[in-house]
């Protein structure tokens, strides 16, 4: 592979992006979280919600933090490293960028202020909406810049003048095929990798001694939470898939390294797939399985590799998509253990406790796993079909673009540290919840032994 | 209609930049100021912008999103051309948007280290976005006059943004902080003001069409309201600056509303030359523009929404109004 301008534009735009989506991925689920926090105590004046709010507001705006930052370098980069893009398709990622600003940018970025800092300056009621309308930026956020991401993926409502996009249908550009799928599917990856964090988390906490009564509000919330939300999170990703083989049927060729078109195909659990000889290595199979998942029939016929012109690299979307899979099997175990042992009012033990701080940050593998699928899924393309990747690549010198890679991939490095020590740091100080009456409390037993 | 959709847009494009200048600008100027003062000073100092800057940041995001929306034509040629102070400038947002936040959460043990990154951080920022403009002015050249003038503004931004700060300090601190802000905007009036004269002196010998539109004559006196109201504001601060009366009288806001004054000027001049080009001398705005059916769709959002985001970005500078106290998330 040779290291040209194009690519390395590609390297260094999923190397930003890959970063900003970690911060996103926890704010969009934990600001619904932290209204639910301020829900309850508002609704039972119990202090232990509070505590529970006020220890993991802390989190969140540092992660919102994060997420602002890397998000601003987003979006210069669509000029720097992308101007064809724009220039081409100007006319509809540019709408739908500038009402990410108008409505949600500002939205969420002025009332956080209030929502972080405010509460002995406003009432009740005023914080509960600032927290609200935070809550609901970050989503809308999501809406509108997977709309374009979804529409790059599977384009209609436009026509093509010399080689230029314009925008015929808002409605039909907005609400293209599979932006209601990656919408669900996004959503409720967010809500998953915050419950696995607040989880994992707190189950450190309290393996550490240094828990209170908020601490278990908040292992309950998170576990019940993930237990919800993960089988509607295959669910959503099996109609997604479904989806995305009427649209890209390429992409799912590759995800499951189908070289040949055939009837009644078996599903390709572990391989390793061979671009060059196309085919796959000491595959491990499961008979008729692909078919089943793909067409709900046996003898069903799905597409090979082969039967296309152009076709994204296989590996990286075999590996990706297994890794997704593997890691929602992993938090349906895991959550439905944790909930299984809350339902019958058993005290978590160790095992069960460091199951889920492993699992504390499950939600990002499996997330940045998924991003791949998609978009390394389109490629060659930058608009599937339409627009290809190198067309609208910047041409700046390579030694330029090298050079400001290593500076965000060091400096990006550095800040993930720097976040996930002070997420340690925040978390070995004792809850002030301690200093309520240990009532309706699994883990009083353990304290006293610790 | 579609002759004036590109003009509405230009000039919510030097709206959002404007106001990222006089908001986002104290910002900065807080981070460069830091370094002075001593340890419980600075909290405050951070306290006084805590619940602003994201959302005073977001507006040059708008900025650049109206550039892109509106001009995409000329979205790729600036920021292709500006790749390297771009991305240095994007490395210091990041350092000071996020050393806010962990200065007071990673432990006391790195609180040094987080301060010097917060000053570093608005340094590089300031630094870069001078050199952009700097850049942009002289037709995105790179001759040497051109790279001269971008580093005089590079320069000479830092010292109004300081400035700034020192002014916002002045509404939101009392007592042994005020005084110092006091001191510190002392110092720094003087070398803006040379700076931005330069500026002013430089910005027609590097570019023939500016001076063409400042020093012909019907033109000339009709324009004659910037330089002189931008003199009377710079010399209004010095006055303000030297009546330790008038500060503590609660008139320390007086600076702030001068500076805005210097940077309105600066915009409406600046906006003057370089009319009707978006790229100077390469691309009128017409020629940039986005399809009409495009700009016609973002034109209600940005109508509905522009009002809506005053309204509440107004309440939240009520909400925290008065000195700056220490920020408590409880
Ligand atoms: C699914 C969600 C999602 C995705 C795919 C992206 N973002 Fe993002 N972004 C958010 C969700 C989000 C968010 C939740 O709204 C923010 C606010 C704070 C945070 O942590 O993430 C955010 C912040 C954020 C900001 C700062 C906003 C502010 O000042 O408050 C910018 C400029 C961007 N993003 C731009 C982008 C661009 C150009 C992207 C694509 C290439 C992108 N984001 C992908
Ligand atoms: C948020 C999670 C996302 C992740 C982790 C992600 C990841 C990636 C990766 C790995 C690539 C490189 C693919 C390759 O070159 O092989 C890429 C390319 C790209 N993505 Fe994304 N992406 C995300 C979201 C988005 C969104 C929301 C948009 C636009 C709205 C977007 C637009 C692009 C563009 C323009 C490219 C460059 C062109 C290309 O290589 O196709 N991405 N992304
Ligand atoms: C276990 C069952 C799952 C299935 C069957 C599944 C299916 C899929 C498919 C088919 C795609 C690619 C869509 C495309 O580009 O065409 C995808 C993408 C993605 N997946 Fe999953 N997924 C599963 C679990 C998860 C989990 C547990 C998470 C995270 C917590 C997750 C997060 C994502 C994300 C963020 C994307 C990229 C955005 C998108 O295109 O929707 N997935 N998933």
């Amino acid at each position: 592979m040779e290291f040209d301008a194009v690519l390395l534009a590609r390297i260094q735009f999923a190397a930003n992006i890959s970063f900003h989506i970690l911060f996103p991925t926890i704010t969009i689920g934990l600001a619904w979280v932290l209204f639910y926090f301020r829900v309850r105590f508002t609704l039972s004046g119990d202090e232990a919600w509070e505590y529970a709010y006020n220890f993991w507001v802390k989190v969140f705006a540092l992660t919102f933090a994060l997420g602002v930052v890397s998000g601003i370098t987003m979006s210069f980069q669509f000029g720097t490293n992308w101007p064809g893009f724009m220039e081409r398709a100007g006319n509809i990622a540019g709408p739908l960028l500038g009402y990410e600003v108008l409505t949600a940018f500002f939205l969420e970025a002025s009332f956080l202020g209030i929502m972080l800092f405010g509460k002995q300056r406003v009432s009740n009621r005023t914080h509960l909406v600032a927290t609200f309308l935070v809550a609901f930026g970050t989503s809308l956020s999501a809406f509108w810049i997977l709309a374009l991401n979804s529409w790059m993926q599977t384009p209609q409502g436009y026509s093509l003048q010399d080689g230029q996009f314009f925008a015929e249908s808002w409605m039909q550009i907005i609400f293209n095929p599979s932006f209601p799928y990656r919408m669900v599917h996004m959503l409720l990856a967010s809500l998953l990798t915050s419950a696995f964090l607040i989880a994992g988390v707190s189950a450190w906490r309290v393996r550490r001694g240094v828990d209170g009564p908020a601490t278990w509000r908040v292992l309950r919330t998170g576990v019940w939470l993930a237990a919800a939300a993960i089988p509607l999170q295959i669910l959503a990703g099996d109609l997604h898939g479904l989806n995305t083989l009427q649209h890209q049927p390429e992409k799912i060729a590759a995800m499951e390294a189908v070289w040949d078109t055939e009837r009644g195909a078996p599903f390709t659990l572990l391989g390793l797939p061979d671009e060059e000889q196309r085919v796959t290595h000491l595959a491990l199979r499961i008979p008729y399985a692909a078919s089943l998942i793909l067409t709900h029939r046996a003898d069903g016929e799905v597409r090979g590799l082969n039967d296309f012109d152009t076709h994204p690299p296989v590996a990286p979307l075999f590996w990706s998509f297994r890794v997704m899979l593997g890691v929602g099997m992993l938090m349906l175990l895991v959550s439905w253990w944790g909930a299984w042992t809350l339902w019958r009012r058993r005290e978590p033990g160790r095992l069960l406790l460091g199951a889920l701080s492993a699992m504390t940050f499950s939600g990002w593998v499996a997330t940045l796993a998924g991003w791949y699928v998609t978009e390394i899924g389109r490629q060659p393309w930058i608009v599937s079909g339409l627009l290809s990747t190198a067309e609208v690549a910047a041409d700046h010198p390579e030694a330029t673009l090298a050079g400001t890679l290593f500076g965000y991939i060091g400096l990006y490095l550095f800040l993930l540290y720097s976040y996930i020590h002070a997420l340690r740091y925040l978390s070995t100080k004792p809850a002030r919840s301690l200093a309520m009456l240990p009532q309706n409390r699994p883990g009083a037993a353990q304290e006293a032994s610790s | 209609m579609s002759e004036l959709l590109p003009l509405f847009f230009l000039f919510a494009m030097g709206l959002s930049l404007f106001v990222y200048v006089i908001l986002d600008g104290f910002d900065l100027g807080i981070g460069l100021l830091l370094p002075l003062a001593d340890e419980r000073e600075k909290d405050v100092m951070i306290a006084s912008i805590g619940p602003f800057w994201d959302a005073n940041e977001t507006w040059i995001v708008l900025g650049v999103g109206v550039l892109l929306v509106a001009f995409p034509h000329a979205h790729g040629i600036v920021l292709t051309a500006l790749y390297i102070p771009v991305t240095v400038m994007l490395f210091g947002l990041i350092l000071r948007g996020v050393a806010f936040d962990f200065r007071v959460k990673a432990g006391d043990a790195r609180r040094a280290l987080w301060n010097r990154a917060f000053f570093a951080g608005s340094l590089i920022a300031s630094l870069a976005q001078g050199w952009m403009l700097g850049s942009y002015v002289t037709g995105l050249q790179d001759s040497g006059t051109s790279l001269a003038f971008a580093a005089l503004i590079a320069l000479t931004l830092p010292a109004l943004y300081a400035m700034l700060g020192g002014a916002w300090l002045l509404i939101k601190t009392e007592y042994a902080l005020f005084d110092k802000a006091v001191r510190w905007c002392r110092v720094a009036w003087l070398p803006m003001g040379l700076g931005l004269l330069l500026v002013s002196v430089a910005t027609p010998l590097v570019s023939e069409r500016i001076a063409e539109r400042w020093f012909t004559l019907p033109n000339a006196i009709g324009l004659l309201p910037i330089p002189v109201s931008c003199a009377i504001a710079f010399g209004a601060i010095g006055w303000v600056l030297n009546r330790p009366r008038v500060l503590h009288a609660g008139y320390g806001a007086l600076v702030y509303v001068c500076l805005v004054v210097i940077c309105l000027m600066a915009a409406i001049g600046l906006a003057y030359s370089i009319y009707p080009d978006i790229v100077i001398g390469r691309m009128t705005l017409y020629e940039a523009a986005a399809a009409t059916g495009s700009l016609q769709f973002v034109f209600w959002g940005v109508a509905v929404t522009l009002p809506l985001i005053a309204g509440y970005t107004v309440y939240v500078y009520r909400v925290f109004g008065g000195k700056a106290t220490d920020l408590s998330y409880e």
